[in-house]
């Protein structure tokens, strides 16, 4: 159990309250914290999306309700909630009503194994890294659950391509994440974070392992449906994917999970590659908590920065490049890495001669995949304009005659 | 507190949390078997796998509950889901659970079930004293990836073999004729 546990039940218990409803206190303060905090946060990102988006298309974005716009997204729930909500007549009730409820709910759950600072962590249970993987499979259900439940084709659709393409990437994700726990030897985000603060707390594992911190980053996107991975929500071809059908605050629930989704990932990704809350001058009296956490914010923003940065400047994959880029250039890059990275660690080597040669083998990694990528967009560059062949599956798909 | 006249079971909060979740497992269960729509049971089938994770989490074995939750929910149930969608007449319709096969497939489901139940009582289980919980569950990880690569490896190698043997199958019976 994380301190902060320990601290709250220490001063209910010394207050004289029974041990049981101290347990139900404290249980229902952390559950409360994450539950509000979370959708505030929301708050921020949408905003932040919008500026920064707005900024890169040469455009000021939001800057009427509030300083700098600041209010907009108040103002946008406001409008949400008082929509109507619809419900298609020939949806499937059950479906179609607990898809939104359970990704905001698989997202939330999340939140409770990312670290804040040292001891403020939901739980710090011993399986953090394969948790967060394990409760990815909860948006897919609600993806799978809301496209079926709309009873529309765009929406089916996109629900066949959640499956395909979370369950996909989901692989070399947990690859990428394993080659931080073969390192550190644990799967718990606060020691990750501990054993990541040497150099003054700069002893980072994205320093140490360059590829796996990229793959990661390539397949947080594909996780969390961003840029140029939101193959669901295309609306050349989906109008707008597996939600089509919803409105007002069964839309926004959809538009909360997508948006903590990728900062989540973001999170996790400043926990495992950066260092999660460490830095100069965690470690003074005082002000080194503060210090602590406001570094995780930092590191967490600049990601989800990066990510904003990435879905305003690259263009959307296709079905078949987003498929064959994860299946011919990640699954194997990864897997290479981790038995690259096996093979030096079972070896008995003096540490810095391992860091080092961990570090040759992401470069490699790094080299090989950028090579692959920049081969297929050379080829893509010669192809004719239609891009399936009529012989290939899709090119031959027909409507079925009645 | 005064004493109680009569001893009345209040069940500790660890019970009244197992009971919850002992009885959504058994109802989720019972209702995939009898629900008229295969996508509903599919989702109860979702629900009865979280309600089993549910109870490794309060045998304090998170791995094993993380696991079951990562390869049972993730990747199995949502296989399933995703055949029915693809199943056009299955997907809509309403389908009977009681068919010609009833009565032979409940015999197998009891004679399965006294098969389980025998393993469960006869078996002396020794393997699962030598590996009960020592401290943070760091270490418990450690043990059971050795185990796998020690003392389990030849389990291990058939069921990847048996995995092989099916991914091969899947594409032979997927494949065009030509």
């Amino acid at each position: 159990m994380a301190e902060w546990y320990q601290v709250l039940m220490t001063a209910l218990v010394g207050a004289g309250v029974p041990e049981w409803i101290a347990t139900a206190i404290a249980l229902l303060v952390g559950v409360t914290a994450i539950g509000l905090v979370a959708p505030l946060i929301a708050l921020i990102l949408v905003w932040l999306l919008r500026k920064v988006i707005s900024r890169i298309q040469d455009r000021i974005g939001p800057n009427r309700v509030g300083r700098f716009g600041l209010l907009q997204t108040i103002a946008d729930i406001v409008k949400l909630l008082s929509k109507e909500g619809i419900n298609p007549s020939r949806a499937d009730f059950m479906a179609y009503n607990l898809a939104p409820i359970l990704s905001v709910f698989g997202v939330l759950l999340l939140f409770a194994v990312v670290p804040v600072t040292r001891g403020l962590i939901g739980v710090d249970i011993n399986v953090g890294v394969l948790y967060i993987v394990a409760l990815g499979s909860i948006g897919i259900m609600a993806a799978l659950m809301a496209g079926w439940g709309s009873n529309n084709k765009y929406a089916l659709l996109s629900g066949f391509r959640v499956v395909a393409q979370l369950l996909s990437y989901e692989i070399p994700l947990v690859l990428s994440m394993l080659a931080v726990v073969l390192y550190a030897g644990t799967m718990r985000f606060g020691e990750l974070a501990e054993q990541q603060g040497n150099f003054l707390g700069l002893g980072w594992y994205v320093f140490l392992m360059p590829g796996a911190a990229l793959i990661f980053f390539v397949c947080a996107l594909a996780e969390s449906e961003q840029t140029p991975f939101d193959l669901l929500e295309a609306e050349s071809e989906l109008i707008a994917g597996f939600h089509i059908e919803y409105s007002g605050m069964r839309f926004a629930m959809f538009f909360l999970a997508q948006f903590l989704g990728g900062f989540v990932f973001a999170w996790v990704g400043a926990a495992m590659f950066l260092g999660g809350w460490q830095g100069p001058g965690v470690d003074l009296p005082g002000i080194g908590g503060f210090l602590a956490a406001g570094y995780m914010m930092i590191k967490t923003f600049a990601i989800y920065l990066l990510m904003i940065w990435v879905r305003g400047t690259f263009p959307r994959l296709r079905v078949d490049q987003m498929m064959s880029f994860c299946w011919k250039i990640l699954v194997p890059l990864t897997v290479g890495l981790i038995s690259w990275q096996m093979v030096v660690q079972v070896l008995d080597l003096p540490t810095p001669v391992i860091a080092v040669l961990v570090l040759v083998g992401n470069l490699l990694v790094m080299g090989i995949g950028l090579y692959a990528v920049g081969r297929a967009i050379r080829q893509e560059g010669f192809r004719t304009k239609r891009a399936f062949t009529p012989d290939s599956l899709i090119g031959t798909m027909q409507p079925v005659a009645e | 507190m005064p004493e109680l006249p009569v001893e009345i079971p209040i069940p500790t909060p660890h019970q009244a949390v197992f009971i919850m979740v002992a009885v959504a497992t058994g109802v989720a269960s019972l209702l995939v078997v009898t629900n008229r729509n295969l996508f509903y049971s599919a989702l109860c089938l979702v629900g009865a796998l979280f309600g089993v994770a549910g109870v490794y989490v309060l045998l304090e074995a998170e791995f094993l509950a993380i696991t079951q939750v990562l390869v049972y929910v993730g990747a199995i149930a949502t296989l399933i889901t995703f055949a029915i969608m693809l199943t056009r007449g299955i997907m809509f319709g309403v389908t009977s659970p009681n068919n010609r096969y009833m009565f032979a497939v409940m015999a197998m489901a009891l004679l399965v079930f006294l098969l389980v139940a025998g393993v469960v009582d006869r078996v002396p289980w020794a393997v699962a004293e030598d590996l009960t919980l020592s401290g943070d569950g760091k270490s418990m990880i450690v043990d059971l990836g050795w185990e796998f690569v020690t003392t389990y490896a030849l389990p291990l190698e058939l069921i990847g073999l048996l995995l092989l043997i099916a991914l091969v199958g899947a594409v032979m019976l997927a494949r065009d004729d030509e």
